[in-house]
């Protein structure tokens, strides 16, 4: 019962951030000139259409697992800031693995899956450890471990994991995996139920975002370590007194956040890119920040949270070829995480009020018949 | 389907519109721009000057579409643009080649024009025309001004990245500089290595080190670095306003005289003119008069496709040396390097 009113809350509140969201926007579209009926007409138009939202959910896939990464430390209240550099050091080494390296099919693609958990876990493993032997506070150590694998990603790829280009080539970029390193697109799934992306290709990543998802629920919400994890987030003190060492938490919890975090650079690497170039896609790791909060950590809210920043980010690209500037969705994306992070500090003020008047409530008769 | 009826009766409206003073009837071409897009000042700002001249004088319909993210966003606008009925597609800047090949295979009925980039194996019968620029030979001639105004004996040159498009600067640079004179002594630095592209557009450090290089005696600096440059002309002014002894700064790609703003008029003494904009417009020309070909082709000094901008009249002086110098590359009596 008392689940379903949180659930309720928490879908009717971000409901209506959308919507204030969507207000204020339209507000500052009208006031410079354009039409903001027109302008969300055209988005919707061209954000409903199969390709569009296949495209949105290739975007949502990154920002999915960038999001669970940085959730699972907000659950113990460690803040990962170093998403972003954790996959990109991460997709760097895994492609050059995968350009290395020759297996047959499926176990390539998992050979590369590893490796780039594997690389991303050590490194934001690293900053868990700093915390625990040194003290260093996570949040100022992963920053600083973004800078460090921007500026050692970029020495590895232009001194060792290059390929030698064509003269006249001027993009810088690891060999290409072969076709054995690849993972299939999702279209053939979706034609069998009779949906056409067009050109857009489904990533299979998109399944594996979807089992993550599950995973993450059942590792937070069913196991040992998610139960320790959530009592540590909720009183460190409390937590230490059970028996549950600390140290050790902080160090698994940045080790499995930057595994997941090594996953975020997946989908466009095994789906589109097929190799790491100095155009990959950058900034999923601040994002997923941003649908982490947006979503309150849980996977279901996270997935949505995704999914709207994806679709936003796809259909406002058909505002630029009519006139209108695209830049509208940056302030709609931030008034829409302002006020979806309002309306759940209000939310939560009010259940809480509500919860302590139900408690002092059935707590009274009850101390009165005692006495 | 109602969406497309009004994106055409847009453009029929637009082609109404400007058919009157131009003869392009209905020819539309959308340009996609590098990040940063229309107002960097420089090489994206030179594409949209290209093609807004077009759109006055031909009379075509244009658009204009701007990457967010990465690769996979090139790829969709491009596509994009494709798909919703233009004949002619820019891609603004070398990290569009592989998406820009990409989509000159899909579509095949659309052609489509890449600003200096490399595709590989470009016939006369290709969708897809790469434009080059002889960046060393504009550079050699504001290299020989350089030479010509140094008063120290020695000069600079900053490069934003150090990829093998700007190191071409840097060559054509120190061959007009040692053209004039052997013993002048030149100061290279670039400020980010690849794949770090943030020394095109970081001015803090563009500032920085034209500052030490002034200090350190270089009276000229040349800056093939984006809009780190702004930092440069503001490192001349400072320079020159502190110490009492003019230095000057060279810009690159646009007339940055004209668009630097008035506070640096007086420290710019030339710019090296890399004329994306007549790249553009030509390319253009050749689809509204039916003779677009695909291929490659470079836009060096002998049409203009670069050179040295004279606003200001601070090269007044110079200019019939530097004029000579420019008629013996074209005629081929001096070879400027493309490599340092």
């Amino acid at each position: 019962m008392r689940a379903n009113r949180r659930l309720v809350y928490a879908v009717v509140s971000s409901g209506l951030a959308i919507v204030f969201a969507l207000l204020v926007s339209a507000v500052i579209l009208a006031v410079s000139g354009n039409n903001p009926f027109e302008a969300y007409g055209q988005m919707f138009e061209y954000g409903v259409r199969v390709d569009s939202l296949a495209s949105a959910v290739n975007r949502a896939v990154p920002l999915y697992f960038s999001a669970m990464a940085v959730a699972l430390g907000f659950k113990m209240g460690l803040f990962n800031i170093g998403v972003e550099g954790q996959y990109r050091i991460a997709v760097l080494i895994a492609a050059a693995v995968g350009a290395a390296i020759a297996l047959p099919g499926p176990l390539h693609v998992l050979a590369i899956i590893l490796t780039a958990m594997a690389v991303g876990a050590a490194w934001s493993g690293f900053a868990g450890y700093l915390k625990v032997k040194r003290g260093v506070h996570e949040v100022i150590s992963t920053i600083m471990l973004n800078y460090v694998a921007t500026g050692m990603g970029a020495f590895l790829l232009a001194n060792w994991l290059r390929q030698e280009n064509p003269p006249g080539d001027l993009v810088i970029k690891t060999p290409e995996i072969p076709e054995s390193g690849r993972l299939p697109s999702l279209n053939q799934v979706l034609e069998w139920v009779g949906l056409d992306p067009g050109r857009v290709n489904l990533y299979g990543m998109a399944v594996l975002a979807v089992v993550a998802g599950f995973g993450f629920h059942v590792l937070i919400n069913h196991t040992r370590f998610g139960f320790e994890l959530r009592a540590s987030g909720a009183s460190a003190g409390a937590a230490r007194t059970a028996g549950i060492d600390p140290g050790r938490m902080v160090v698994l919890t940045m080790v499995i956040s930057g595994a997941i975090a090594g996953l975020v650079g997946m989908a466009h690497l095994l789906g589109f890119f097929h190799r790491y170039t100095i155009d990959f896609p950058t900034m999923l790791g601040f994002t997923g920040i941003a649908v982490a909060l947006l979503g309150r950590n849980h996977p279901a809210g996270m997935a949505a949270g995704a999914l709207l920043f994806g679709w936003f980010d796809r259909a406002t690209q058909i505002l630029d070829l009519r006139g209108i500037p695209k830049e509208i969705v940056f302030i709609l994306q931030g008034v829409i995480l302002l006020s979806v992070v309002v309306a759940y500090a209000v939310v939560e003020v009010r259940i809480r009020a509500a919860e302590s008047r139900a408690v002092t409530g059935a707590l009274r008769p009850g101390a009165e018949e005692e006495s | 389907m109602r969406k497309r009826i009004f994106s055409l009766s847009i453009l029929a409206a637009l082609s109404l519109l400007v058919a009157g003073c131009g003869g392009g009837d209905d020819t539309t071409v959308y340009l996609v721009f590098d990040i940063g897009g229309r107002g960097d000042q420089s090489f994206n700002d030179s594409a949209a000057a290209g093609l807004d001249r077009a759109t006055e004088e031909l009379g075509i319909a244009a658009s204009e579409l701007e990457p967010t993210a990465g690769g996979e966003n090139r790829d969709e606008l491009l596509n994009l643009a494709a798909e919703d009925g233009a004949q002619l597609v820019f891609g603004v800047g070398f990290l569009f080649a592989d998406a820009i090949a990409a989509a000159a295979q899909t579509h095949d009925e659309t052609n489509f024009g890449l600003i200096d980039g490399f595709v590989p194996d470009l016939t006369a019968d290709s969708n897809l025309v790469s434009l080059g620029f002889a960046e060393h030979e504009g550079s050699f001639l504001v290299g020989a001004a350089a030479a010509l105004k140094t008063r120290t004996g020695k000069v600079g040159f900053i490069g934003g990245v150090e990829i093998d498009l700007i190191k071409r600067f840097e060559a054509g640079f120190a061959a007009g500089v040692k053209h004039i004179d052997p013993g002048i002594e030149i100061d290279v630095k670039y400020i980010t290595q690849p794949p770090d592209f943030a020394g095109f557009t970081d001015p803090a450090k563009g500032k920085e080190i034209g500052a030490a290089m002034y200090q350190a005696g270089a009276d000229v600096v040349y800056h093939a670095a984006g809009s780190s440059g702004g930092g440069l002309f503001q490192a001349a002014k400072e320079q020159s306003e502190s110490t009492g002894s003019h230095v000057w700064a060279i810009g690159v790609d646009s007339d940055q005289y004209l668009t630097a703003g008035a506070e640096f008029q007086p420290y710019i003494l030339t710019s090296m003119l890399k004329r994306v904009d007549v790249a553009v417009f030509e390319t253009i020309s050749t689809l509204v008069d039916d003779s677009f070909e695909g291929g490659y082709r470079t836009f060096d000094l002998s049409v203009d496709g670069v050179g040295y901008a004279t606003s200001g009249g601070h090269v007044a002086d110079i200019a019939d040396q530097l004029d000579d110098l420019k008629d013996q590359v074209i005629s081929g009596a001096i070879s400027v390097p493309q490599a340092p």
